[in-house]
């Protein structure tokens, strides 16, 4: 049971950092973007390519795609979600689900169905481990993995309550229009939000594909990940967010050894649980949320 | 630095809120906007700051055309606004709050610790989130905000809703202290004897207009409330539009 527990953990590690950018760009932006999971696999697939044509590790790699990423983030809120947000809370979602559709299938189109993953350009890390006192095997990279989440969620608490930058991000996701009035460029902040969002969907990119495979449509059940580790930890909150992670990972290792295809379902009634104790603690319910739903129906 | 708004008309959708209105503000002037609700006051004062787009007419401050530019470009060339409701970021602390006030980079006097000097009350509350505060400290969190970008023009609007006498009293001493350093103030009040006693002009709007515009020396305060309920007459103290 412990082993399945530190398992758990480090699993976690890794549903934080993928939840981390969901997590920031719905927080600022109010966005919740439906193309966070293809976006992670586009930045797997270029690592993958530069590892396997150029020869780059993907640690190095990472100096090339996460600049890039950061770029596709600004041109993604400065030419699309900025755009679509204009028309209601709808369009952006329904945006990045298109978003999500033409990603996939030009990943498929240039890369075709195999799976592929970055494990053989790390070397041993992919399988490496210590050994534990009680008999518990911790993989490196798992490690790696979850160092690499709390580091990451760290930096970014500090840079959003530390820097002038991260002041007018908060201010910008709390109230755009006074944030205008104090001097805080709103556009820009966002756009620069976006780009942070976007180098940490790379980065989550990154260590997925090195801890396991991935395939042109892969990005929607890590965007499922992410949003479930998101909304268990509370969307907006980055520690939160590695609460979640850990959760969700700790009831899909429970669930897998109760049943091989529990691995799945315990995450998701976890996060089903948690959904509903949020639902009846926030004092609407499941009965005034049909309520809510009826009244706008009719 | 000079103000000048020349025939401005603001639209909320189909409603015409400011109608017209012109007048124009000297360094060092105080002008007190008066009117009843739904005057058009604030949507004014918004429109100069930036908040609101202006149908057509003019904001001309320091000779150059504010028409386009965004409200985080205004308060960088000078301009702050205190909004009606404080309009505070709740989940941060005063201290962030007041240094957001330093995002537009224009240099000056005003500093956290210059502020918290001017405002003793929020000494102690440095540290404690905006929402935690009580009407008074918010007030005085929100000015202190807006001194922060070392405005020019500096416009508060109903610095007093809402507030106890007492905290009011505190808050337009503070005001006197800020008039006598030379800052350019446009100021939306509703008590009408604080508006006339601190400032040197006032404008009272009536449905989007300006009803009367006077030195607030030789505009009597009947006037005004006459004009206040749209019963001024031509030929008194205040020039009626």
């Amino acid at each position: 049971m412990m082993n399945q527990i530190v398992q758990g953990i480090l699993l976690g590690g890794y549903y934080a950092l993928i939840a981390c950018g969901l997590s920031f760009m719905f927080s600022v932006m109010r966005i919740i973007n439906l193309a966070h999971g293809s976006l992670a696999i586009l930045s797997a697939f270029a690592l993958w390519l530069l590892a396997s044509r150029f020869h780059i590790s993907p640690f190095l790699g990472l100096v090339i795609v996460l600049p890039l990423m950061a770029v596709i983030g600004w041109a993604l809120q400065r030419f699309l979600l900025e755009r679509s947000a204009r028309g209601g809370a709808l369009l952006p979602i329904l945006t990045t689900f298109g978003l999500a559709i033409v990603i996939d299938n030009v990943l498929f189109e240039q890369f075709g169905a195999d799976t592929r993953s970055l494990a053989p350009f790390i070397g041993s890390l992919s399988y490496d481990s210590w050994e534990w006192p009680g008999s518990i095997y911790v993989g490196k990279l798992a490690v790696i993995i979850f160092v690499a989440a709390v580091v990451l969620l760290g930096g970014l608490q500090l840079f959003l309550t530390h820097t002038g930058l991260g002041r007018s991000i908060r201010a910008t996701s709390e109230d755009p229009d006074t944030a205008g009035l104090v001097g805080v460029d709103a556009r820009r902040a966002n756009t620069i939000a976006a780009a942070i969002a976007m180098v940490t969907v790379g980065l989550a990119g990154a260590f997925l594909g090195m801890r396991a495979t991935f395939d042109p449509y892969a990005g929607a059940t890590q965007l499922l990940f992410a949003f479930e580790a998101a909304v268990i930890g509370g969307a907006g909150s980055l520690w939160g967010t590695l609460i979640g992670g850990i959760v969700l990972a700790l009831a899909q290792t429970l669930g897998a050894t109760v049943h091989p295809q529990g691995f799945l379902i315990g995450g998701h009634v976890a996060f089903l649980i948690v959904l509903f104790i949020r639902l009846y603690t926030s004092g609407l319910g499941l009965r005034g949320l049909l309520g809510l739903a009826a009244g706008k129906a009719s | 630095m000079s103000l000048s708004v020349e025939d401005l008309v603001v639209r909320h959708g189909l409603l015409q809120a400011v109608r017209g209105v012109s007048f124009s503000v000297e360094r060092g002037e105080t002008l007190a906007l008066v009117g009843a609700n739904g005057a058009g006051k604030t949507t004014l004062l918004r429109a100069i700051a930036g908040a609101h787009q202006a149908a057509s007419g003019r904001v001309v401050f320091d000779g150059a055309d504010l028409s386009g530019v965004p409200s985080h470009e205004r308060v960088r060339k000078g301009v702050a606004l205190v909004p009606e409701g404080r309009r505070l970021f709740v989940q941060m602390t005063v201290e962030e709050n007041l240094l957001l006030g330093r995002t537009a980079g224009r240099s000056g006097d005003w500093s956290v610790e210059r502020v918290l000097e001017t405002f003793p009350n929020l000494k102690p509350r440095r540290h404690a989130k905006a929402g935690h505060l009580s009407g008074g400290e918010q007030q005085a969190t929100a000015i202190g905000r807006a001194l922060m970008s070392n405005p020019e023009l500096l416009l508060l609007d109903e610095v007093s809703l809402g507030l106890s006498p007492l905290v009011v009293d505190r808050v337009y001493a503070s005001l006197h202290g800020l008039i006598s350093s030379g800052t350019t103030i446009i100021l939306v009040e509703q008590d009408l004897n604080r508006a006339l006693s601190v400032s040197n002009k006032v404008i009272c709007m009536l449905e989007g207009r300006v009803a009367l515009a006077g030195d607030s020396r030789n505009v009597s305060r009947d006037e005004v409330t006459k004009a206040y309920f749209g019963l001024h007459r031509k030929g008194a103290g205040g020039v009626p539009a």
